[in-house]
C-alpha cells in the first residue's frame, strides 16, 4: 500500500493539527452525510463496504447499526478505546497520530445511528491521551464541526471522553457499559444486545477505534474502492500490531490477506539477533498459539484464513516468539494475565484461571510432576464453554495449544513433583 | 470537601451524563478524589457517594475493582513497569528487577523517602517500545517508553528534586 488510509500521520506528520486535517479533506465526509445523505444511505454504504469490526470479532459494522431498535431515542454511540489486549497498540497510535479522522469517524457513525451524544471509553492509563482528545473535541466545537445545528441542519452532536480505571474486562462491550454507568465492570447477559438496550438502557452502537477511523475514507472514496483492498470477505486495510522477537516491532497498516511471513520478515525485519522463529500468537493472549510452520507463515491474515490453521485473527496483535522461548513460560505469562484480569463474576473463569496459574507456577518453580501436564489440560478444557463471557474462553487457548504443539517444553520442566 | 473546593469541576463532570444517570460520574469523581487526597480514603468514598446519591458501599466496591484506584496510600509516585508477555520478550522483567535493586526495594515496595512505589502491571499498549512504564503521579498518569536503567534513574532523580511543588 503506497499511502496509509488509517495511519495517515505517517505520510502527513502534522495531521493531528486541525488545520492540517481540514486541508486534507478533513470533515468533508461528515459534512457530506449530514447535508446530503440519510442515515439509511450511510448504513447501506458501510454494509456494501463490508467494514468489519476491528475490536476482535470482525462483525460487520453496518449490519450491527441496522439492529438499533427503531423509533427509540435517545441513542448513543460509544467508541471502544479500552485497548488492553496484550500486544495491541494500534488504537493508541491512531488516537495520538491521526485523532481527527477517528473523531470524524465517530461523528459519521453517530449520524448514521441518529445519536446526538457519543462517548469515547478510554482505558484509564491513556490519561494524557484522553486529555489531548478533549482538547481536540473542543477545537472541533469551536469550529462548528461539533455541537448544535451542524452545517445549518438540525443535527447536533456532542462527544465526551470517559476514562476507565484499569480493568481489561471493560473492553468487553457489556462490561464497558456497566463501567460507564458507575458500576463494577462486570459483563451482562446478551440479549438484550446493546443495539436494543445499551448505555443507560438506550439503543447503543459500540465500535472499536480502528473500525470508526475507516469511516471517513469509506464515505469519501466509496464502498467499491474500499472493497478493492484486502480479500473478498475481509475488506479494507488492517493495522497489525507486531511485537515480540522481531527486529522492528510496531504497527503496520497492510491489506487484509497479507501473510504472516510478509509481515514478520519483510515489514518487521525478521527475527531479532538472527534467531529462528518458534511460534506466533496472532491475537495477543486471546487465541491459540500457532507453531511457525511454513503453512502457518504463508497463511493470509484475514478472518477466514487464520481459523483454518487453528487460531483466530482477533484484534491482529501478532506476538512473535523465537526459538529461545519456553512455551510453558509463555503459558504462565498469558495465564497470569487472565488470572489478574478475570472479573470474578463467574466461577469457571475465576477458579479456572486461578488453578491454571497455580499449576503453571509449579513448572516455573521446578515443582511440577509429569501428571501436571494432563491436569493442566483437564482444568483448561473443564472450563471451556462454561464461562459467562469470552475472557475465560480466551484464557485457555494459548495453554491448550501450547501443550498440543510443544508438549516437550512442559515435559522438560517436570521432575518428581516435590 | 470536594464539593466546596471543586464545584465547577464537579458540575462539568456531571454535565456529561443524563441527570437521572448521575451514577455514571462515579469514576471521574473518584479520580478527582484520588488527586485531592493521594488515595481514595473512606472519607473520600463517602463524599463521592454523597454527590451521586448512592450508598458508600456501592462506591467502595469500585475502588477494589479498578486497578488505578488505590484505597491505601503508597509512594508519592507509583512507577508501574509493564512485565506482560510482549514486554517480557524484550527485556522488561530484567529491567524491573534492576530498577528495584537500584532503589534497594522489592517489587511492590516503596522507597524509604516515600517517593516511589515500584509495581508490575499488565499490558499498557506500548509493547513495541519496551521496556516501558507508566508513572501514576499526583497530576495524572504519564507514559515513559524505550527505557533503560539510566533513563529511569534520571527521571526518579528529577522527581526527587521537584520536591513538594509537583
Ligand atoms: C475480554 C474482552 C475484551 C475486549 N477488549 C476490547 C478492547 O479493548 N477494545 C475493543 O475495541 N474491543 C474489545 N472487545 C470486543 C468488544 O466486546 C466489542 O466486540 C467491540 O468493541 C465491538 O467493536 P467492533 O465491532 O468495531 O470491533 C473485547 C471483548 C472481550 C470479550
Ligand atoms: S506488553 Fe507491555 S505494553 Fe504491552
Amino acid at each position: 500500500m503506497p499511502e496509509h488510509i488509517l495511519l495517515r500521520h505517517r505520510d502527513i506528520p502534522e495531521i493531528a493539527d486541525l488545520d492540517v486535517y481540514l486541508k486534507h479533506d478533513g470533515f468533508t465526509a461528515f459534512e457530506d452525510v449530514v447535508k446530503n445523505q440519510t442515515p439509511e444511505q450511510v448504513i447501506e454504504t458501510v454494509k456494501t463496504a463490508n467494514l468489519r469490526g476491528r475490536g476482535g470479532a470482525g462483525f460487520p459494522a453496518g449490519v450491527k447499526w441496522s439492529f438499533l431498535t427503531p423509533g427509540v431515542f435517545p441513542r448513543y454511540v460509544v467508541a471502544n478505546a479500552d485497548e488492553s489486549e496484550p500486544g495491541t497498540f494500534k488504537d493508541r497510535e491512531i488516537m495520538e497520530g491521526n485523532p481527527y479522522q477517528f473523531l470524524e469517524g465517530i461523528a459519521i457513525c453517530s449520524y448514521a445511528a441518529q445519536a446526538n451524544t457519543a462517548y469515547i471509553y478510554c482505558r484509564g492509563e491513556f490519561w494524557d491521551l484522553a486529555h489531548e482528545l478533549e482538547g481536540k473535541i473542543e477545537a472541533l466545537t469551536k469550529r462548528g464541526l461539533l455541537g448544535e445545528g451542524l452545517f445549518d441542519t438540525d443535527y447536533s452532536l456532542m462527544i465526551y471522553v470517559y476514562l476507565g480505571a484499569g480493568a481489561y474486562i471493560c473492553g468487553e462491550e457489556t462490561a464497558l457499559l456497566s463501567s460507564m454507568e458507575g458500576e463494577i465492570g462486570h459483563p451482562r447477559l446478551r440479549p438484550p444486545f446493546p443495539a436494543a438496550e445499551g448505555l443507560f438502557a438506550k439503543p447503543t452502537v459500540i465500535n472499536n477505534v480502528e473500525t470508526l477511523t475507516n469511516l471517513p475514507p469509506i464515505i469519501n472514496q466509496g464502498a467499491d474502492w474500499y472493497c478493492s483492498i484486502g480479500t473478498e470477505k475481509s475488506t479494507g486495510p488492517k493495522i497489525f500490531s507486531l511485537s515480540g522477537h522481531v527486529e522492528r516491532p510496531g504497527n503496520y497498516e497492510l491489506p487484509f490477506g497479507t501473510t504472516f511471513r510478509e509481515l514478520i520478515f519483510e515489514h518487521g525485519g525478521g527475527i531479532r539477533d538472527g534467531k529462528a522463529i518458534k511460534g506466533i500468537l496472532p491475537a495477543g493472549a486471546s487465541a491459540p498459539l500457532l507453531p511457525a510452520t511454513d503453512e502457518v507463515l504463508d497463511t493470509p491474515m484475514d478472518y477466514e484464513s487464520v481459523p483454518k490453521v487453528g487460531s483466530q485473527l482477533g484484534s491482529a496483535s501478532i506476538i512473535v516468539l523465537d526459538e529461545t522461548v519456553d512455551i510453558a513460560w509463555m503459558a504462565y505469562k498469558t495465564t497470569s494475565f487472565f488470572k489478574h484480569e478475570s472479573c470474578g463474576k463467574c466461577a469457571p473463569c475465576r477458579e479456572g484461571t486461578y488453578w491454571m496459574y497455580h499449576i503453571l507456577n509449579r513448572f516455573q518453580n521446578g515443582n511440577a510432576a509429569p501428571a501436571d501436564i494432563d491436569l493442566l489440560n483437564r482444568v483448561a478444557l473443564g472450563i471451556q464453554g462454561k464461562c459467562f463471557c469470552a475472557l475465560g474462553e480466551f484464557s485457555i487457548t494459548p495453554v491448550v495449544a501450547g501443550i498440543e504443539h510443544f508438549r516437550s517444553d512442559f515435559e522438560a520442566l517436570t521432575g518428581d513433583g516435590k | 470537601m470536594l464539593v466546596d473546593k471543586y464545584p465547577k469541576e464537579i458540575d462539568r463532570i456531571l454535565a456529561k451524563f443524563p441527570p437521572e444517570r448521575k451514577r455514571a460520574a462515579a469514576l471521574p469523581l473518584l479520580y478527582l478524589a484520588q488527586r485531592e487526597y493521594g488515595h481514595v480514603s473512606k472519607e473520600a468514598i463517602r463524599e463521592v457517594a454523597g454527590i451521586l446519591d448512592v450508598d458508600p458501599t456501592q462506591v467502595g466496591g469500585l475502588v477494589g475493582f479498578y486497578s488505578l484506584l488505590h484505597a491505601k496510600p503508597g509512594g508519592k509516585y507509583r512507577l508501574q513497569v509493564c512485565t506482560d508477555l510482549p514486554c517480557a520478550l524484550r527485556g522488561a522483567e530484567e529491567f524491573a528487577e534492576e530498577l528495584c535493586d537500584n532503589l534497594r526495594i522489592k517489587m511492590g515496595e516503596t522507597t524509604e523517602d516515600g517517593l516511589i512505589t515500584v509495581e508490575e502491571v499488565k499490558c499498557l499498549a506500548g509493547c513495541d517500545k519496551a521496556p516501558m512504564f507508566q508513572l501514576q503521579a499526583p497530576d495524572g498518569i504519564h507514559y515513559f517508553e524505550n527505557q533503560d536503567l539510566d533513563s529511569a534513574m534520571e527521571l526518579i532523580e528529577e522527581l526527587r528534586q521537584r520536591g513538594d511543588d509537583a
